[in-house]
């Protein structure tokens, strides 16, 4: 399309004759007349962006996107491929759900309002903490407002944060930066096999911590065994402790609270997305006695005026919009939409799914590694523990050469060591399974 | 316009029962696949067949108000329509990529993500963008960590930041939460940046100015030049908030306003949809001095192909990943549909509809020449009860009570989207909302799925969980 044909935006209704109606009617005799910009800053070039038809768009985003290989991933460290069933897509993309925002006037917003409240109800169960916010942007921007919550509590005094030293590199890059604004300092502390040693994390603490951090399911994949230790451990110095987790694991896993978690975390997009790049939803629940505190946005039930039970945004003098400087965050739009589809994925699961799945997590890592076990050249897990999703094995070959080699073969998985390589087996088809298991044991050698 | 909003009415206590109160079931986790002592004993959700959940989010839906619903003009919020072909192109399965796939895999989504940075560039006259940011307050809070950590690296210790009194919200906690002190500054009586209170503002500690142009207002900092030079001259750097760039595209450009760095709400001026509070995104744009400290990683050209580099003093991250794939791939979707006409048509449009709705309605506009949106004052009504109002007449109604310089604010940007017969129905509906009396106002709305919901009790006896309405 040649820019003489351009009828301007294809989304504004108006014609010519409109056009010129509505300038009349305001009185000047052009749209540039409108726009009261000094001539020294007003822009009179092009930013040279052709415009293209519908189809011609669709092409041309295609065909960028036909640039991706077609791999079959065996990939997770913290993003996770569950299936998605159709119903949430058609269901979540209702445009009165997609096109909404924020919550405003709760009297024409009771749909969401309730979809969000029902989300947060889930993830009280789930957690077994009283207050779970309607979502932050990721798990590493939620454990980064988690930190920074620890500094908001009079119950916590000291300005260190104790992280596991196998913590994914993005997540803790994200969190220094959290952390930096009010003066935390983020320290590690070891893992032993893959989970906490609880010795040496207890040797780390003293009386300057104010959060202790731990992940369950580990990034590793490993099922932690003495969580209600760690929680015990930070209690005594009057610590927070933050557990990073996700709804699958915790459908199975010991509930947070239980193992004396003061503040969960993670990524819910485990649910009702699927693999979208690392596109996320952050989950935050903590303890009631918090509740002032908590960052982001909170539905809450109300009542109106036929006293009926209705739902609204609520306990808003936290938000920005209100308290600016002084806000528990800064955060304004969130991932509403992706909660409402992890939402609409729980409640399609309902508690035998959600639970089936989650232990579909352990038996097919469980298999899988043990099926890699055979492979000469191979050893796995190199953690001796129980694992959720996925695992590491040892490889003689160097990671990065079977990494490459794999991806060669059309497969792909993550190289974290030297000789370590990481294996996430989530709804992967069988057929899938042996063509990898048999590419794995061709490289491998 | 006559409006109804569907309203399911399950009893005198409550309307569309919650999944919990349809159909919850326990369930045990003994006997699985782990020892008992690492899992939970048993799980207790809702548990409906895959009828009866659609039918309760198509219910739920019935009761929501989306931009696809009518007439949105929310202030500051550019509620546009979202074309539906740049969902099509987000389900796409070539975009389902894993973050952790090596990149000579991922060329396509490298590709479209440089391809967006290069436009974002041009669009707002930056040198470099950093698509990480997830929505437009993690763009503020990325934006100023780059300047600070540029101060940093030319060994200053600056420990302000200033912004003006009617700004968003969001500035006053992202500089908080790099750690800053803000200094708020107040408006001059046209309600623009006042250059005395700049000058007697900024000094030594001044790290930035955070701007909105348009302001809140609507309205163009004419002096944007000379506000550039005292911060400048101060040592400080410029900070453009995007929420309002869909006012000036093709027509002015941060970059050559003298802004430093800057964020682009992409669900705002790039049409993807709100969902309902998010995703967004919020990608950033810098010069090349700020270039160095920009977010890790950013999408480079590299032979034949694409690469992520990180930039040599970055600020580290602020997403996990690489921010929000899905909005940032309908975002380009959109901006490489419109090209460089549709996008400056956007902006005419936005800001004749804004004109044309203010010159049809009753309220005052104390304020002007204003652009996309305007700032009505509902007078003697209040701004609130307006609004409640406005809800029965079929339209969401403004932003209210802010910016506070406007008493009674109604704060409305109809956007490009609008045809002129809407906001001919818009009008009428401000215009009879003006003329009704304080009791009308008081018990609207009548016609939404819910009634005057009852905030402050809510707040008072917070109930945030299904688990807690039983207490």
């Amino acid at each position: 399309m040649s820019e003489d044909d351009s009828r301007g935006t294809p989304y504004a209704p108006h014609t010519a004759a409109t056009t010129a109606a509505m300038l009349d009617a305001v009185g000047v005799d052009s749209e540039a007349a409108l726009f009261d910009i000094p001539e020294s800053v007003a822009f009179d070039a092009d930013f040279d962006i052709p415009e293209r038809s519908e189809r011609e768009t669709r092409s041309h985003v295609e065909e960028i996107l036909g640039r991706n290989d077609d791999l079959t991933a065996f990939l997770g460290r913290g993003h996770y491929d569950h299936y998605v069933p159709s119903v949430v897509d058609d269901l979540a993309g209702r445009s009165e759900f997609l096109t909404s925002y924020t919550q405003y006037q709760p009297e024409i917003a009771q749909g969401f309002l309730q979809a969000l409240f029902e989300y947060q109800s889930m993830l009280v169960e789930l957690t077994g903490l009283g207050v779970a916010n309607c979502s932050m942007y990721d798990a590493a921007t939620a454990l980064g407002e988690a930190a920074t919550l620890s500094q908001r509590l009079r119950s916590v005094s000291g300005d260190r944060v104790l992280v596991p030293d196998l913590l994914r590199a993005g997540k803790r890059a994200v969190l220094d930066n959290y952390a930096g604004g009010p003066g935390l300092t983020v320290e590690t502390y070891p893992t032993a096999d893959g989970n906490v040693d609880l010795d040496a994390l207890r040797g780390a603490l003293d009386d300057d911590v104010a959060m202790v951090y731990a992940e369950n399911p580990t990034v590793r994949g490993t099922i932690e065994e003495g969580l209600a230790a760690v929680g015990d451990a930070a209690d005594a110095h009057d610590a927070l402790f933050c557990l990073g987790t996700d709804p699958v694991a915790m459908a199975l896993l010991e509930p947070p609270a239980s193992v004396g978690a003061d503040v969960v975390v993670g990524d819910a997009s485990s649910l009702g997305t699927g693999t979208a790049y690392g596109f996320g939803l952050g989950l935050f629940v903590t303890r009631e006695a918090y509740l002032r505190q908590v960052p982001g946005r909170l539905v809450g039930a109300a009542e109106d005026d036929s006293g009926r039970r209705a739902y609204t945004l609520t306990l808003q003098t936290r938000e920005q919009h209100i308290r600016r400087e002084r806000a528990t965050s800064n955060i304004c739009t969130n991932q509403a939409w992706v909660a409402l589809r992890a939402a609409m994925h729980a409640a399609w699961l309902g508690p035998d799914g959600l639970v089936d799945l989650a232990e579909s997590c352990v038996t097919r890592a469980r298999d899988l590694a043990a099926r890699i076990d055979e492979i000469s050249g191979v050893r796995a897990p190199v953690h001796d523990r129980h694992h959720f999703r996925e695992f590491v094995a040892h490889t003689d070959q160097p990671a990065e050469a079977i990494r490459a080699d794999l991806a060669e073969e059309g497969y792909a998985v993550h190289a974290v060591g030297d000789h370590e390589i990481q294996i996430c087996a989530t709804e992967t088809t069988e057929r899938a399974v042996d063509g990898f298991v048999d590419a794995l044991a061709e490289v491998a050698r | 316009m006559n409006y109804a909003q569907a309203r399911w009415t399950d009893d005198d206590d409550r309307y569309e029962p919650l999944l919990s109160e349809k159909s919850s079931e326990t369930v045990s986790t003994e006997d699985g696949p782990l020892p008992d002592d690492l899992t939970r004993d048993s799980l207790t959700l809702p548990d409906v067949s895959e009828p009866e959940l659609a039918r309760h989010y198509t219910r739920l839906s019935q009761t929501n108000y989306g931009v696809e619903s009518g007439p949105f003009p929310l202030g500051s919020c550019t509620m546009k329509y979202n074309p539906s072909f740049t969902e099509d192109l987000a389900a796409s399965p070539d975009a389902a990529v894993h973050p952790d796939q090596p990149t000579e895999t991922t060329q396509g989504t490298l590709e479209l993500l440089y391809r967006l940075q290069d436009y974002l560039g041009r669009i707002g006259g930056m040198d470099a963008v950093s698509l990480q940011p997830p929505a437009g307050a993690a763009g503020e809070f990325a934006g100023i960590l780059v300047a600070k950590a540029y101060h940093e690296h030319n060994g200053e210790d600056r420990s302000e930041v200033l912004i003006p009194e009617s700004a968003h919200g969001t500035n006053f906690a992202s500089a908080a939460m790099a750690g800053y002190d803000v200094v708020s500054l107040a408006g001059d009586d046209d309600g623009r940046v006042d250059l005395d209170a700049l000058e007697a503002a900024v000094g030594e500690e001044t790290a930035a100015l955070m701007l909105t142009n348009p302001n809140t207002l609507g309205l163009f900092e004419r002096d944007i030049e000379a506000i550039a030079a005292i911060v400048h001259d101060a040592g400080g750097l410029l900070y453009y908030d995007g929420a309002n760039l869909n006012a000036l595209l093709g027509r002015a450009r941060p970059g050559d306003m003298g802004f430093d760095v800057m964020h682009y709400n992409v669900h705002k001026t790039f049409a993807t949809p709100h969902g309902g509070g998010g995703p967004g995104a919020g990608p950033i744009g810098v010069t090349d001095d700020l270039a160095p400290f920009l977010p890790a990683p950013r999408v480079a050209e590299s032979r034949g192909g694409y690469e992520y580099v990180d930039p040599d003093r970055s600020i580290g991250k602020v997403h996990g990943f690489y921010g929000n794939w899905p909005v940032l791939l309908k975002a380009y979707a959109y901006i490489a549909r419109l090209g460089d006409a549709g996008l400056a048509d956007a902006s005419a449009k936005a800001v004749l509809n804004a004109n044309y709705l203010a010159e049809q309605i009753d309220y005052e506009i104390p304020f002007g020449p204003f652009h996309h949106e305007f700032v009505a004052s509902a007078g003697e009504q209040d701004a609130a009860d307006v609004a409640k109002r406005m809800l029965d007449y079929g339209v969401h109604p403004p932003t209210t009570k802010w910016p506070e310089i406007v008493p009674e604010a109604l704060m409305t940007e109809p956007t490009e989207a609008e045809s002129r017969r809407t906001l001919d129905q818009l009008a009428a509906a401000f215009d009879a909302v003006a003329g009704e009396s304080d009791e009308t106002l008081a018990s609207a709305p009548e016609s939404t799925a819910a009634r005057r919901i009852d905030q402050v009790r809510a707040a008072r006896e917070p109930r945030l969980s299904w688990q807690s309405l039983d207490e």
